[in-house]
Order: structure tokens, then sequence, then C-alpha cells
């Protein structure tokens, strides 16, 4: 019996692996230790495993995940675009644990499809005020010193379908356009010095290669900061639907400006006002009027278990709770957890690497009683910037930003371990 | 060693300097000068100054027979969107409403990102198909179905391109984030009874149930 609550069996499809767990979980019989000893086939009895040989080596000259997680994927809602080539999906924070996002996993949001370029076809060109206009082949580029590190990338539309109230049950559709992955690539300062910035170079133009030439306009002064021009991911190369063979860097600041497939770089005197940055990713007020470079990512947290797609089917007794928390201000300074919707706090225990502007973990371990739950999480960044309730954010900003949601989320935590996303006074 | 060139092995053992490490801020020669044609090829973005708009121009009507037969599919025939593709035309007035209407003429700040948005990603599959006079003639018919011109004979240009003015430029505002109450008060967060009564449920997902594979999963919002 105990094999059903633990994994899920062949045929089975996530769904009725949820039913089947927690109906088994609410059986007397999962008490923990106290439970009666009964002798475990599973022990007693030689497995197929334990007894035959495996698959040799080369047997997946690239790995792949176990066949007993085919639920671990990234998935869309179809209702949401009109096409799946301007769409985006949503990365199952639920199912994963640490703070590294696996590169088959990170969401994707693309503007015009996944562009397919061979690496010996793309070029790079820096041109607009610059004393040389050049032209970078893969090559070139990967002569230049290089850079790692592991920052967070988070859509600025993520949780833009939560403004009006609480729809989606699942934080991978509530908050799964983040991901954090290490990056490796070339600063772009050392770029833009080998063409030679003009001093009225204030504005820089990133191009990707794509069907849809995404573009947007930064600012010198972060081009110069701390942007990358990268080309792995995680290690190895970037994944085609992140911008294989090239991306754009661009920390602590909305995804958009990531701009993948990279292949233009224009330095100008003032923003373009591209369509990415006007009538899109700008942020309306109830006012009507409408914020626009709003660039940075505020403080940011989510409980991704339990969660509506991760119900506790272990009854009650030792629980682990456990989320994400990020800001792009900087370092997370604490983040606490409510188990009774903001009334009583806890600060969390934040676990593993603590990188500047990268996803942080965290655990609150308890002992679950049985009873209902309103769990929240709230983060604090080193420069106190916290998370607002979701409605202080709707009282200055109106239901109609779409971007720049960082609310605090609320799951409802039954007494059979189901969880659904609610909101509370 | 029988791999080694000969060449080599003399340079070497003749005590000829290693390559120098790159000094700091130092230009390492990489790349090649771009071409006058290549940077021509792909720098096609243009500015609300009307710095980048190539030479030519295009009239309503043109605009109206470019616009149905390559637009309309998507955009419908008068730019009013079919399913969940984008609405062009129409929406002045509902930004302040529940479900504003974001549009080129009711949201848009500047009509140059008209004109580059669909030299350099439409239409949709299609991109970079269009000629400068033919980007001209649906820009100025985007403005036909705006009110925004609205004599059928008007002809858009390079030279006249700049006195036109989106209705809504002046409503965007910088970003004032930092000026919300909660980004102001740098207080330490309450930690214990932080409300006064109990948290109530005041409104669940369920009644939307709009989540994948829920039963009835056809809700409302956007990503734009």
């Amino acid at each position: 019996m105990s094999d059903t609550t633990e994994k899920p069996a062949g045929g089975m499809n996530r769904r009725d692996f949820l039913k089947a767990g927690l109906a088994a979980g609410g059986a007397a019989a999962f008490g923990g230790a106290a439970a009666a000893a009964e002798n475990d086939p599973l022990i007693t009895e030689v497995q197929d495993w334990n007894r035959y040989l495996g698959a040799g080596v080369q047997a997946a000259p690239y790995g792949v995940p176990s066949e007993h997680e085919p639920h671990v994927v990234r998935c869309d809602v179809e209702w949401l675009t009109a096409s799946t080539e301007s769409s985006v999906n949503f990365t199952p924070l639920h199912e994963l644990d640490g703070i590294i996002t696996p590169n088959g996993l990170c969401f994707e949001r693309h503007h015009g499809g996944v562009a397919d370029i061979a690496p010996a076809d793309h070029r790079l060109m820096i041109n607009g005020l610059v004393d040389t206009p050049l032209v970078f082949t893969m090559q070139n580029l990967m002569r230049f010193p290089r850079e790692n590190r592991v920052y967070f990338l988070e859509c600025a539309a993520n949780s833009g379908m939560e403004w009006r109230g609480s729809q989606f049950n699942g934080c991978q559709y509530t908050h799964g356009m983040v991901h954090c992955v290490m990056y490796t690539g070339v600063p772009l300062k050392l770029l833009l010095e080998e063409a030679g910035v003009k001093a009225n170079g204030k504005w820089l133009l990133a191009e990707g290669a794509d069907a849809a030439a995404m573009t947007h306009s930064i600012p010198m002064e972060k081009a110069l900061d701390d942007c990358l021009v990268a080309f792995k991911m995680n290690g190895e190369a970037l994944r085609p639907e992140q911008g294989y063979p090239l991306r754009l860097w661009v920390p602590d600041w909305e995804g958009n400006m990531w701009g993948k497939w990279l292949r233009q770089l224009e330095v100008g005197d003032e923003p373009w006002q591209q369509r990415e940055e006007t009538s899109k990713y700008t942020d309306l007020l109830a006012s009507g009027k409408a914020r626009r470079f709003t660039w940075v990512m505020d403080p940011k947290s989510i409980i991704t278990n339990p969660s509506p797609q991760m119900p506790i089917t272990h009854g009650k007794g030792p629980l682990v709770i456990s989320g994400l928390v990020w800001s792009g201000n900087g370092q997370i300074k604490r983040v606490y957890v409510s188990i009774d919707g903001g009334r009583n706090w806890k600060t969390a225990r934040i676990d593993g690497p603590s990188f500047f502007k990268a996803l942080h973990r965290f655990y609150l371990d308890i002992e679950w009683d049985g009873s209902p739950l309103l769990l929240q999480s709230r983060a604090l960044d080193e420069h106190g910037f916290y998370q607002p309730t979701k409605n202080e954010l709707r009282a200055e900003r109106g239901e109609n930003s779409i971007y720049h949601n960082n609310s605090v989320q609320t799951w409802h935590v039954k007494e059979d371990g189901t969880v659904e996303n609610v909101e509370v006074s | 060693m029988s791999k080694f060139p000969k060449a080599l092995i003399v340079l070497l053992s003749a005590g000829v300097a290693l390559p120098a490490f790159a000094a700091d801020g130092g230009k390492l020669g990489l790349g090649r000068p771009a071409t006058q044609e290549e940077v021509s090829a792909w720098d096609i973005d243009v500015r609300p100054d009307g710095t980048g708009l190539p030479e030519g121009h295009g009239t309503v009507a043109e605009g109206e027979v470019l616009f149905t037969d390559n637009c309309a599919f998507c955009h419908g025939d008068f730019g009013e969107g079919i399913g969940r593709w984008p609405v062009l035309a129409g929406g002045q007035g509902t930004l302040t409403h529940e479900r504003p209407e974001k549009t080129v003429g009711s949201y848009w700040p500047y009509l140059s990102t008209v004109y580059d948005y669909v030299r350099r990603a439409m239409p949709f599959g299609n991109a970079r198909s269009m000629t400068g006079d033919e980007v001209y003639a649906l820009t100025t018919y985007i403005l036909y179905l705006n009110d925004i011109v609205t004599d059928e004979d008007f002809e858009l240009s390079k030279e006249n391109f700049t006195d036109i003015y989106l209705p809504n430029e002046a409503n965007f505002i910088s970003d004032s984030r930092y000026d919300e109450p909660f980004n102001t008060e740098k207080h330490q967060p309450c930690m214990t009874d932080c409300k006064a009564e109990p948290a109530k449920i005041t409104m669940c997902a369920r009644i939307l149930d709009v989540t994948p594979s829920s039963v009835e999963d056809d809700g409302a919002g956007t990503v734009d």
C-alpha cells in the first residue's frame, strides 16, 4: 500500500495519482512510526531491479529524467494566448527543490517562436554611436574573458493573472514564470569597449534574431554595470528556447529584457520606445496613467510545498513547508511564514547558497495537527523592502497593471490535505 | 613529439616571448568592422523623433488593401481583433474601466512604434516581407481605424510622420513604485497578532476553476 502513496504508478496521470495518494493518506494506517509493522514485500521479496542487470552506460548518451517523473514538465494555459508561438509556459516550481532550475524546466516565453540558429551562422553586431561598428562570430565571443553567475530571471507578468483575485490552483501557474540558473558568458562591458562607445551613447538597443526581432532599450549605466552576453546555462549550451546560441543577461530586471538569440546591440542617445516597452510591459494604474521603464523585479516569495498541485498526502505529523524567495534589489535578509493567514509569523530557515539576486530556498519544519492552515510567506530584502499584501498592492495600483505583482500569496490547506489558492481578509 | 611543428620548437627553444596577457581595459582586437550594408540590413529601428524612418509614403486606401490581405485574418477588418489576437483600434476612454482595451489609439504613446514593429515583426510568421511604402500605408490605415486620421486621402510619409501624435502619450509616467507606502516604510514587520481578527477567506480559485485540467478551464487574463 505504501508504494501507491510514494510514487506514481505506471499509466496513472498526475491527477489520478494525487487522488489515490490522498485516499491512501487519509487511511488510519498512515500515522508514521506508530503504525503497525506489517511485512513489506518490497523488502521481503527480491525485486526485479535487484536481480536483473540494469541498463548499461551509453543507454542514454544525453541523460533524461527517470521514467517515473513524467509529470515534472512545463505546462501552458491554452486560453491565455492566441498562438503557441507567441505564448508562455510555466516552470513546475512545486516539483523542484534547492535554488537551481533544471535547463529543460525553465519556463518559456516567446514572441515569434523558437529561432533555430546554427552557431556557425550566428552573428552579433555592435553599431550606432560607437567608434567602430563590429561583427562578432560565436568563435570570437568565446575568446573574451568569461564570468559565471547565478541569477534569477522573472517575467514581469509573473502572477499577472492573479491581480483581480485567486485564479489558478497551482504555484506553477501563479508563480512559474521564474527560473534560476548559472550562466557563463562575457561581460557586455568588454564587448562595448571593443567597439568604443561614444560619449553621447547613453542607451543600448538589444535585438534578437527571432521572427519577432524582439527589442528593448537598456540604459548604458546598466549595460556597463552587470550585464552579460551568455552562451552557457548550468554548464551546457543555452537551450534553443532560452536563446541558443547567445542571450543577453540583465540581472534582476524584467525577463523580457534578457534578449534571446541576441544579434544586435545598437548604441544611441535616447530610448527607442519599442513595442515591448510602450504598448506592453508598462504598468497601467487605476488612474489611467501608466508607468514605463519599470525594470527592477521587487521582493517576492512563494510556498511551493504544500501547494494546490502538491497537497499533503502523509496525514498529520511532521510537515516540511518549502518555498522560494528572491529580490531584484539584492540579497534576501529574511523570509517569514504564517500558517494563520498573516496574523502571526515565524522566520523561516534559508538553506543552500545565498547568491546576490538569485533564488533562495526556505523551509519551515512544523508539526501539522491536521487542522486547516492559511499559508503565507513574506520576503524582506537587505534594503528593507518587503512584499506587500494583495490588498496593499491593489489599493495603490488597481487591478489592471498586469506586471509586477509581487504580493503575498495565500494557500488554504484543508483538513484532508488538499490545498487551494485563496485570498484572505 | 612527432606532431609538434618543427618551426614552433625552434621558436620556443630560441626563447621567443609568449603572448602577453591582455591589459585591463585594453581591446582584444576580436571581431571585424561591420560594413555599411550590414549595418543597414539590421539597423531598422525607428524612434519617436523620426530617426530611422526610411524614405517613402503610403495612403489610407493603399493601407486598407494591404491590411485586408495581410492583417485582418488575425486583427479583424476593423482592427477589432479575432479571438485573442491583439485589438488594434478603438478602446479610447477605457483605460480606467474594469476591462480596459489597450489599442494603438487608446494606449500606445508613439506612432513610431507602430512603424518600427510592423516593419520588424509583421505579418506574424512572415516578418520583414513588407516594403517601406507598404509599412507607411499600413501605419496610415491603423491611424484611420483609430479616427486619428479621418481623411481617406491622407498620405503618411517620412516628411509628415512626426507631425502626428497619439492621444495617450501624456499618460505615461516614470517608475513611481518607490513612492508607494509599502516601499517607503522601512519598519520591522509585525510578527504577532498582526490582525485583530482571525483571517477569513474572501475568495477562492475554485470559483473561477480555470486551472488547466480542471472542469471549466477557460478564464480571464493575459500575459501580454
